[in-house]
């Protein structure tokens, strides 16, 4: 941000009396984009969802409004603009109105460090892993407020659940990460994508460093489906149990702040696996870095939205194929499998970068054949 | 499975959650008022009623052959089964003879309206179970079986197809060809449902021992049908007690094996049902190639007066043990008429094998019981 404003200033240079305003220009420009591909993604992720669930269910799906129902999601989302707010008289007011901001907030401000290209990210943050899952965090806040807020006994027990599941999801979530994080030597997102590169394409990533971070990888999905409350551990909205679970009360655009923070999460879980386990933008075979700028982000940003986008297909597959856990079976799963073997996968990834300096199973076979 | 919480160590409070009418896994208005501790239920007492339109005393009020569209409405999953179960109770208070073909049909209706019953039974199971799309699958297949009959009676739902002594018209022309070609359909369909979601181990884990119910309370209780043979007892009216022509086909009575856990839990009524889908494609193979030529309706005045008299009859309806208990005062219209429904039966046991469940099972226990209230409350 700072190299970016000094070369406005360089180029424009009567921008010099003010530089803070240049930077927070820039932050407001970038902010607003970011807040806007989140919007737009999050409209493009329930029309994808709804296209797969009709392809899975032997429907049609959405098909009307646009080419091939492609706008669908605008419709909704004025729709959900234009309707009424409605606050039931029983329900804590202010409680009430916070809750979907604090939700839609913990979702989105995770969108900063998502490194989407070669030098395409808000911020790089030297605690960049540790950042998202503080953040994250507020979304159980949220939920418990929105649930506890609305008075009503099943969406209270909705919020229950929510906070009780997502408290004991983030510690397999975060544990799971730690890998990438140990190989890496670094939280920050870019580091750890850099770390995934050289030419030895799909063989750098995390995924393949050793048996420790494979594993990872499939615990991380799985404890980050649980967190972002996906089926099969979507208990706290939970349908057919709960009515609707925490957001029953809410409709109109509060209603719209809930789902569009769902898909929201639903992506950045899926960029996070991309970039700590997938190779993120890394373009197999090519060193971003000997590309001309421009071409390295286009391609790199093509590359990660790709991989980020096929982990958002496996989720939503995942979700119109399976049943639904029972609330203490969850909690089972959480603390007598999920953490233990995350813990025990941080051991092996520790003592494999203690043991053999950092080096991969693939880097180890390529230096054998010279 | 039931969960306990330790009351000394540390004193929770109850709460009273009103589940229904209006919720979307009580398989229509059923209200259940649930006693939780947290998530563990306490106790649920189901409240039934909210659906209650006489029935029973409506049949007073009409000649026999006129209440035959009103048992569409018992239960409105199984219209041919009810239809017929009626007919055949007028028939035997009445001594009509009833010719063969009709009883044919009859029979064929019957099990098709059995499998298209337990589609929908599978499907809403599976989506309390949150999942969704096995619904969707069962919706698509009993779809075929809505359009086979629309195109003997004309409705999609409620049939009003049997009359007293045989029914409204004969099978058209080519119908027969038509359902075998759904039954070479549907049958491979039934290894894909398992593969899709019978045999997932979440839904096993959510299913298997939960709501326990021994063969001796089954008995105790008065379940029938798939509910009572989940426990174990073979025990199928059509086999036991046997009505019309079914002493002519050849088929199994499908009990629960405690398969995934202890006998009786909601798993084994699950799969039941399942392997019942399979028996009734046997009988109707069996049924259609069988089936006679003749008349499909006795002679049978539109307003008769059977002598005084009383008859119970009962039939094996998707959902268990259907009886019409029917009393002749010598006049056009029934003097009392008293409809035994399988599923008003079972929702006394509702309350003992709900205890210190948690809340998500209390719609296994209702989705796997198949009730319907229509059938309840009458």
């Amino acid at each position: 941000m700072e190299q970016l404003t000094a070369l406005i200033i360089q180029k424009v240079p009567a921008l010099a009396v003010a530089p803070w305003a240049v930077t927070l220009l820039l932050i407001g420009i970038v902010a607003f984009i970011i807040l806007q591909f989140a919007m737009v993604f999050a409209g493009f992720g329930t029309y994808l969802e709804r296209k797969i669930a009709a392809d899975i269910q032997g429907r049609i799906g959405p098909n009307r409004v646009g080419p091939i129902g492609l706008l669908q999601f605008l419709a909704d989302g004025i729709k959900l603009i234009l309707k009424e707010d409605i606050i039931p008289t029983a329900a804590d007011n202010h409680l009430f109105r916070m809750a979907p901001y604090l939700i839609f907030t913990g979702s989105f401000a995770a969108f900063v460090v998502v490194p989407f290209g070669f030098s395409l990210i808000a911020a790089d943050l030297n605690i960049g892993i540790y950042y998202v899952m503080a953040v994250t965090s507020l979304v159980s806040i949220g939920v418990l407020l929105a649930g506890w807020a609305s008075n009503n006994k099943w969406s209270m027990l909705g919020g229950m659940r929510a906070a009780a599941q997502i408290v004991s999801y983030e510690i397999p979530v975060g544990m799971a990460l730690i890998p990438a994080v140990l190989i890496a030597g670094s939280l920050s997102t870019q580091d750890i994508i850099r770390s995934q590169g050289g030419l030895l394409g799909i063989f750098g990533w995390n995924l393949f460093h050793n048996p420790f971070s494979f594993f990872s990888f499939f615990l991380y999905m799985v404890a980050a489906l649980a967190e972002t409350n996906r089926t099969p551990f979507d208990i706290p909205e939970a349908e057919s149990e709960l009515v609707s679970g925490y957001n029953t009360e809410y409709s109109g655009i509060r209603f719209g702040f809930f789902f569009m923070a769902e898909y929201a999460d639903v992506f950045v879980v899926s960029a996070l696996a991309t970039a700590c386990f997938l190779g993120g933008w890394q373009i197999p075979f090519f060193n971003a870095a000997s590309l001309p700028p421009v071409w390295a982000n286009l391609l790199s940003l093509g590359v990660f939205m790709a991989k980020a986008l096929a982990l958002v297909c496996v989720i939503i597959w995942i979700r119109w194929t399976l049943p639904r856990l029972r609330v203490d079976q969850l909690m089972r799963m959480s603390w007598k499998y999920m953490v233990p073997l995350t813990f025990f996968n941080f051991l092996g990834v520790s003592l494999w970068v203690l043991v053999f300096k950092g080096k991969g199973i693939p880097q180890m076979i390529a230096s054998i054949f010279g | 499975m039931s969960a306990t919480i330790d009351q000394t160590a540390l004193p929770t409070q109850e709460m009273t959650l009103n589940m229904g009418p209006q919720h979307p896994s009580t398989h229509g208005v059923l209200r259940v008022i649930l006693r939780t501790d947290g998530e563990v239920v306490v106790n649920a007492r189901p409240d039934v009623g909210y659906l209650h339109r006489g029935l029973q005393k409506i049949a007073e009020r009409n000649p026999y052959g006129s209440f035959m569209p009103f048992t569409d409405r018992l239960d409105y999953l199984a219209s041919m089964n009810c239809n017929a179960a009626y007919a055949w109770a007028v028939e035997k208070l009445a001594g009509i003879e009833v010719p063969e073909r009709a009883e044919f049909i009859r029979v064929i209706v019957c099990e098709l309206n059995r499998i298209s019953s337990h589609l929908i039974s599978f499907g809403s199971f599976t989506a309390d179970m949150g999942a969704f799309t096995p619904f969707l699958y069962a919706i698509r297949e009993r779809e075929r079986v809505n359009d086979l009959f629309e195109e003997i009676c004309g409705n999609r739902l409620t049939y009003n197809y049997c009359r007293i002594g045989g029914v409204s018209a004969d099978l058209t022309d080519g119908w027969l060809g038509k359902v075998k070609e759904f039954l070479d359909y549907f049958e491979p369909k039934i290894d894909e449902y398992n593969n899709l979601i019978t045999y997932n181990k979440i839904f096993v884990g959510r299913l298997a021992n939960v709501a326990v119910v021994s063969p001796e309370d089954c008995v105790a209780y008065g379940l029938t049908g798939p509910n009572l043979r989940g426990s174990g007892v073979a025990f199928d009216l059509r086999k036991d007690e046997p009505y019309s022509v079914y002493p002519k086909f050849d088929f199994n009575v499908c009990v629960g094996r405690g398969e995934k856990g202890q006998l009786g839990d909601c798993f084994d009524r699950y799969i039941v049902r399942i392997d019942e889908m399979r028996e009734s494609v046997k009988i109707l193979r069996q049924a259609i190639a069988m089936i006679p030529d003749g008349p499909v309706i006795a002679k049978v005045p539109r307003v008769f007066k059977p002598a005084a008299g009383e008859c119970y009859f009962r039939a094996e309806n998707p959902r268990g043990e259907t009886g019409f208990y029917l009393i002749s005062d010598g006049s056009a219209n029934p003097y009392r008429c008293q409809i035994r429904t399988p599923s008003y039966v079972t929702m006394n046991i509702f309350e003992k094998v709900t205890e210190g469940l948690m809340i998500a099972d209390i719609v296994a226990v209702i989705g796997s019981f198949d009730i319907i209230l229509p059938e309840i409350d009458r």
